[in-house]
């Protein structure tokens, strides 16, 4: 059984005048997600709302909590400029009213994320729902979309610093579908139920700019380990991410040479407890 | 001859209501940006040279941002109706904004907006007050109108954003046999191209208003 869910906090004005009010999607350590709409209701977006924590100094609070906001969009406009697949920023406030917090809306993801994508296939497979050869040239196919989204990350300069699959998210077709068709003739079933759509990265509140091989190989580590302990089934496909990843951007073959150092040092880390 | 619109923004409280009347064939901007000049309190608009607008959207976020500031009372320059012309800035410079995106003595397609922070601001005294002041034929405020007047080039200079969304550019990339992969898009027809291009165009300035230059 659930335990009680955890207090929200209210969310600060303008959002008390929101109405309907925002619908609750997440609540994480330091965020909470929204979804909502921008300026009329026909423009759906994400709200990311980043509550003071009480418990802090309010002066260093303040502070962080305008660091991560302006840190978060700064690194989400950059990417959507250069080419890579994230939300855009439509608006934000970094300076909260001092007791509350700040906010950031995004443009909607219409999709779900790539962990629940893999876990709900799982279960329709163990319950012998699912044709499996579909399935998994689905997920190589998924794979090769999401080496290709961090390739293209990286090669803008730009580390994740949390890539779980909770934090990718696999989007709609980007061509309109009719009767299980896309429009370019594209047979939904061929790839796997609900594995085809257009890979979005999110959640960039630990991401930042950098250039080394080490960090963008951490990112792969990072993605590795949320293969391998949520989806064991979906491991091996993860060679596909990096084959493609290889191909994507000219530095990305000592940044996979690096990964085999990281894994190295993480096997190592492991065996010392 | 079209009327002054009156818009709800989401999330604002509902006796702040937005006001908005687009004008072509402005005749009398000089007159106007003097008055702004000389801080007429009669001239309490925000006045905007529609050139370098790109849509409805991308008006009414710098109007959500300067609304939302002015309620927080936390306002950097005159009044809120100052603010929403800086915000459609892509800095912390105000004296800039204004310059660049307000009325100037040959503005000819001009926004303006104003809202009702007092009740006694009703759309229509503004209505009155504009069709008195302004000479010019005013046209509904939508996309199509915008696009037929905008110069989207001008826009993109101004945000620094040459290439963004455009054929070849980032976002897209080409293959190795020379063909132009789109960003996970499926290749469609030269409009669909335009949208895809105007809304690259958009998001990348949202972007960069929210930011004002935060680094
Ligand atoms: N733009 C978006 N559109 C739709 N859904 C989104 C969007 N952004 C986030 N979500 C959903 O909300 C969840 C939480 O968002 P996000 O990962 O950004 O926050 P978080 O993990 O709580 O943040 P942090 O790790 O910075 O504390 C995501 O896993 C996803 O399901
Ligand atoms: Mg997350």
């Amino acid at each position: 059984m659930d335990g009680p869910s955890p207090p929200q906090p209210p969310l600060p004005a303008p959002f008390t005048h929101t109405h309907p009010a925002p619908t609750l999607l997440t609540q994480g350590a330091e965020a909470l997600l929204y979804c909502t709409y921008f300026l009329t209701p026909s423009h759906p977006c994400a709200l990311k709302y980043r509550p003071s924590k009480p418990y802090r100094n309010p002066i260093l609070d303040k502070r962080l909590t305008r660091h991560r906001i302006l840190s978060e969009a700064r690194t989400l406009v950059k990417c959507r400029r250069e080419g890579v697949s994230v939300p855009g920023v439509l608006a934000l406030d970094a300076e909260g009213d001092g007791v509350s917090g700040g906010w950031m809306m995004m443009e909607w993801v219409e999709g779900k994320t790539v962990r629940e994508v893999l876990v709900a296939g799982a279960k329709r497979r163990k319950e012998g729902r699912d044709d499996e050869d579909g399935w998994e040239e689905g997920v190589t196919a998924l794979m090769g979309k999401i080496g290709r989204a961090v390739g293209r990350m990286h090669e803008v300069g730009v580390v994740h610093g949390d890539l779980t699959t909770s934090n990718i998210m696999l989007g709609p077709l980007a061509a309109p579908q009719q009767n299980g068709v896309t429009t370019n003739g594209e047979h939904m079933e061929q790839v796997g139920e609900g594995l085809g759509g257009e890979i979005v990265l999110i959640d960039f509140g630990l991401a930042g700019q950098s250039l080394q091989d080490e960090d963008k190989a951490v990112d792969l580590y990072v993605l590795e380990r949320a293969f391998g302990s949520t989806h064991p089934e979906a491991e091996e496909g993860f060679q596909e991410v990096l084959k493609v990843y290889e191909e994507s951007y000219k530095g990305a073959k000592v940044v996979l040479k690096r990964l085999e150092d990281v894994r190295m040092r993480g096997r190592k880390r492991s065996l010392l407890g | 001859m079209a009327a002054l619109q009156t818009l709800h923004l989401a999330h604002l409280p509902p006796d702040l209501a937005v006001h908005v009347a687009l004008y072509t064939d402005v005749r009398n901007a000089s007159f106007l940006r003097d008055q702004l000049l000389q801080g007429n309190p009669d001239f309490e608009y925000a006045l905007v040279d529609a050139s370098v607008i790109l849509s409805t959207t991308h008006a009414l976020a710098a109007v959500f941002r300067a609304a939302n500031d002015h309620l927080k009372g936390r306002l950097k320059s005159r009044n809120v109706h100052s603010e929403i012309v800086f915000s459609l800035g892509a800095n912390n410079n105000i004296a800039q904004s204004l310059r660049t995106f307000g009325i100037t003595p040959t503005t000819t397609n001009l926004l303006a907006i104003k809202l009702s922070t007092d009740p006694s601001i009703t759309s229509s005294t503004i209505s009155e007050h504009l069709s008195a002041s302004i000479q010019g034929i005013q046209v509904e405020f939508n996309d199509a109108k915008l696009a037929g007047l905008n110069n989207i080039a001008k826009i993109r200079k101004l945000y620094k954003l040459g290439g963004v969304g455009e054929e070849g550019s980032k976002g897209k990339r080409r293959r190795k046999d020379g063909t132009v992969e789109s960003s996970g898009l499926v290749d469609g027809t030269a409009a669909k191209d335009a949208e895809r291009e105007r809304r690259e165009l958009e998001v990348a300035i949202l972007g960069l208003m929210a930011l004002r230059g935060a680094v």
